[in-house]
């Protein structure tokens, strides 16, 4: 029986070896190099490019990249946990709904992103609504800010916190809201103390499945920050384009994966369900 | 708990508006005569323009075939990789499995492309459709473990026992049972594939060669410079294809 | 002798813990034999061992004079009945029949198919899928599927414990039946001591991965030969180191007998169970014993005097 098996993950062994590992295992080395003069890589090994990203324009970018995720992670949540709420308890339409929070994300996330341009921009339809409505005189600046970057993150990731969150109050045993119901605690109270404590590992996996992917956006805070609202991922496919430094752009890369690395160590736990 | 009843069902509203309703009103002005956010009468030019465009085109089908060879690819290799971890541990290959997954796009896009470039100092090659489909590859094949295993936890594993039992050896076994019991998430996992291929702009960008150029560049590229009538109706049509694919998908998926 | 399955000092160690110790067993051509214990015993693990499933990690095991233990279980000429039947969900109930058949590419198939399908019962529902047919007919397919492939010796692990209880005992009939008509023998694994003395030519007790007594279950319930397959075949009074089994405790106001077996006790409950009746007493030590009696006796009340008392030959003793 074991023969057979291994010879079905050989496959998958070959591709993770030669275009996921083998990759990382070279980003890694160039992280240590020096650019080149006319971009690229060359001798000598240095750490320069760690160094150079305690730079304040640089935290400030990591500083922002964090914040912008952190936001977008905290609005999915509380937008997120209704959301969740209604479909567990929507009895037979369960799947209905699911499936309508689940449609709109597998459909394109370029496209999704565009669709806020579209609405967002200075000429777009919420502004044109508003001073049609006469409530505005001027377009507001809608896009290319922090706030587009974190609108358009949360309408890209919110059913990733809801399908977790779904999942735990589904498993939650009403008979528990009723007790604390019965014990006294108004619908508040029992929300804090009761439902959102048994909630947790749904929390965690909600954050965990927002917050990793927001941290290290590209297309987002590209399209929609238009270049005022630079991002880690920005700066990495910066460094590898046009300023073809690619030392430096291996480090910030790294620098992100350990960040990544860290923030799941902390957050998984071993009776968190696994996907794999 | 009954009390929130009604206010939680308006605000389920009001939330699935707010995840349908950018998307709708992309598509209502697809149909839009005029390219400014005035309605000016229904139109089906944009379609005609889309259509017609040889960018567009030539760009599509690269997609196309890209997203065939990944999905037909990934899906074999990942069935049999979510077929080989089920009731056995392979720590590492899991643990590379979930990094994929977890790994900035950009910093995937990055690395290969400069595995690519060094690897070009060996073989005369360059970028092009072949890298493309390579990386697709790469991030598709967690996505189809993935589904093809959560399929697989749904199957007794007696069933394998069984067959073995009734004197299928091991091949037999997964070719004749437990392959054709899974096959419904096999399917479904194909078609995801095939959507996250598809729709991948931030690796393709990086490591697309001048001649593979994908319908999410081309999209990119012109909604870079600004909102276009065209990319409307391009996004619809593929909001309704990707739609229609994650439909069927997802009803094979519990069949 | 005709062994058709032996076992000689078989072991298997898992990492955490030995699941079958040293179990040496003999099972003779078209015996019903009975494999018996509490869960946990190890039974189903010596199961698998037979099937193939697992490997020993000790010992031989034979199958016709022949050493079978590094054979995998498609080259063994043994069948497991399931204990939730496995039938293949995508496979009509005639397909799950002849997939042994087709695997080995053998002839007649359709015709071997009919003869079982009806030989269990179960002509007519050839294109039904698992899903659309009842538990006991699920069983039967499963009986068909592996009696099809006419094995040296029919393995099945707890048959009756995922049918319906009112089913029980007819299908007990049934199977005992259909054994004797098509001769082979059946080796199958139970924790219920009932089934196990209403249906076996033959029964082993386990106990924690050890083989404690083989028997006919006249011999296993009437002379136990150790406290556990004492206790575990039925139920026992243990005053001391003596067992007796409560249909033999007698129970009277006054005393019967002279010798030690004989003793005083008080009443705590007598309890109606329709077909006889069942007094609780406590002995002079503290000790309870369980006497049954029959309805026709005068009822005796709790806290009233009465003798407990026993013939000799009724006694076990254990050391």
């Amino acid at each position: 029986m074991n023969r057979l098996r291994a010879w079905f993950l050989a496959p998958s062994w070959a591709v993770m070896l030669a275009l996921f590992l083998a990759p990382l295992a070279i980003i890694l080395a160039y992280s240590f190099l020096t650019r080149g003069t006319y971009g690229g890589i060359s001798l000598p090994w240095t750490t320069e490019s760690y160094q150079r990203l305690a730079d304040p324009i640089y935290l400030t970018i990591l500083w922002r990249s964090f914040w912008i995720a952190g936001v977008s992670t905290v609005f999915c949540l509380m937008l997120g946990f209704p959301l969740a709420l209604f479909i567990s308890r929507s009895g037979k339409r369960k799947d209905l709904y699911l499936s309508l929070v689940m449609l709109p994300f597998w459909t394109s996330f370029l496209v999704r992103t565009y669709a806020w341009m579209f609405l967002l921009r200075d000429t777009g339809l919420i502004n044109t609504l508003l001073e049609k409505l006469g409530l505005i005189h001027g377009p507001m600046p809608l896009l290319y800010n922090d706030g587009a970057v974190i609108l358009g993150l949360v309408y890209g990731y919110l059913p990733f916190m809801v399908l977790p969150l779904y999942a735990t109050l589904e498993r939650l045993d009403r008979n528990l809201l009723e007790a604390s119901a019965d014990l006294g605690a108004r619908p508040w109270a029992t929300l804090m103390h009761v439902m959102v404590p048994l909630c947790a590992s749904g929390i965690r996996a909600g954050a965990i499945l927002v917050f990793i992917p927001c941290l290290g956006a590209y297309l987002t805070p590209d399209l929609l920050g238009g270049g005022k609202s630079v991002m880690i991922g920005n700066l990495i496919q910066n460094q590898f384009t046009t300023a073809r430094d690619w030392p430096f752009g291996s480090a910030v890369s790294l620098a992100l994966m350990a960040v990544v690395m860290l923030l799941l160590a902390a957050l998984v736990r071993r009776n968190d369900e696994g996907l794999l | 708990m009954k009390r929130g009843g009604v206010g939680l069902s308006v605000y389920a509203l009001a939330a699935f508006l707010f995840l349908h309703l950018p998307l709708l009103i992309l598509a209502a002005f697809s149909f839009n005569a005029s390219r400014f956010t005035v309605w000016q009468g229904f139109s089906l030019r944009w379609y005609a323009a889309a259509l017609q465009d040889s960018q567009l085109i030539d760009a599509s089908w690269n997609s196309l075939i890209i997203a065939a060879v990944a999905t037909v690819v990934s899906t074999i290799i990942g069935t049999l990789c979510a077929y080989g971890l089920w009731k056995r541990r392979a720590p590492v290959l899991t643990g590379s499995l979930y990094l994929s997954l977890v790994t900035p796009e950009i910093v995937t896009g990055i690395s290969l492309l400069a595995f690519y470039q060094w690897i070009f100092r060996f073989l005369r090659v360059q970028l092009g459709m072949h890298t493309v489909i390579l990386a697709h590859i790469s991030f598709s094949i967690a996505y189809v473990v993935i589904v093809v295993m959560a399929r697989l936890r749904t199957v007794d594993a007696q069933l394998e026992e069984a067959a073995l039992d009734l004197g299928a050896n091991e091949w037999q076994a997964f070719r004749y049972v437990t392959l054709p019991v899974i096959l419904p998430g096999v399917i479904a996992a194909a078609l995801l594939a095939f959507t996250v291929s598809f729709d991948d702009y931030v690796i393709t960008s990086l490591v697309a060669g001048v001649d593979s150029e994908t319908l999410p560049m081309v999209i990119y590229a012109i909604a870079r410079r600004g909102v276009n009538p065209v990319v409307n109706a391009i996004s619809a049509l593929i909001v309704v294809g990707f739609g229609g694919l994650i439909l069927i998908s997802e009803r094979l998926r519990t069949r | 002798m005709n062994a058709v399955l032996d076992l000689r000092g078989v072991s298997k160690h898992f990492p955490t813990h030995a699941a079958v110790k040293a179990v040496s067993l003999s099972i003779e051509k078209g015996e019903f034999f009975a494999l018996l214990g509490p869960s946990g015993c190890g039974k189903t693990t010596t199961l698998r061992l037979i099937a193939g499933f697992e490997e020993p990690t000790e010992g031989e095991i034979r199958l016709n004079g022949a050493n079978i233990h590094h054979l995998k279980p498609y080259q063994r000429n043994v069948s497991t009945v399931f204990q939730n039947y496995a039938l293949f969900p995508h496979l009509t109930v005639r397909q799950n029949v002849e997939f042994g058949l087709r695997r080995r590419a053998e002839n007649h198939i359709d015709k071997r198919v009919r003869e079982v399908l009806e030989l269990v019962q179960l002509a007519g529902k050839e294109i039904r899928y698992p899903s659309e047919i009842s538990g006991g007919e699920r069983q039967r397919v499963a009986l068909a599927r592996s009696l099809v492939l006419a094995p040296d010796i029919l393995l099945l692990d707890e048959p009756l414990s995922a049918l319906d209880p009112n089913l029980r005992k007819q299908v007990r009939a049934e199977l005992k039946e259909l054994q004797r008509r098509v001769g082979i023998t059946f080796l199958f694994v139970t924790h219920d001591q009932e089934e196990a003395l209403s249906m076996a030519d033959r029964l082993g007790v386990m106990s924690a991965g050890e083989l404690q007594q083989v028997g006919t279950p006249e011999e296993v319930y009437l002379r136990p030969k150790s406290r556990f397959v004492a206790s575990f075949l039925g139920a026992m009074n243990w005053i001391g180191d003596i067992g007796v089994r409560p249909e033999v405790t007698r129970i009277a106001r006054e005393r019967q007998r002279q010798d030690e077996r004989s003793r005083p006790a008080t009443v705590v409950r007598s309890t109606f169970l329709g077909n006889c009746v069942h007094v609780e007493a406590n002995l002079a030590d503290g000790q309870t014993v369980v006497a049954e009696v029959s309805r026709v006796t005068e009822p005796f009340a709790a806290g009233d005097a009465v003798w407990v008392w026993w013939e000799s030959g009724d006694e076990l003793r254990f050391e």
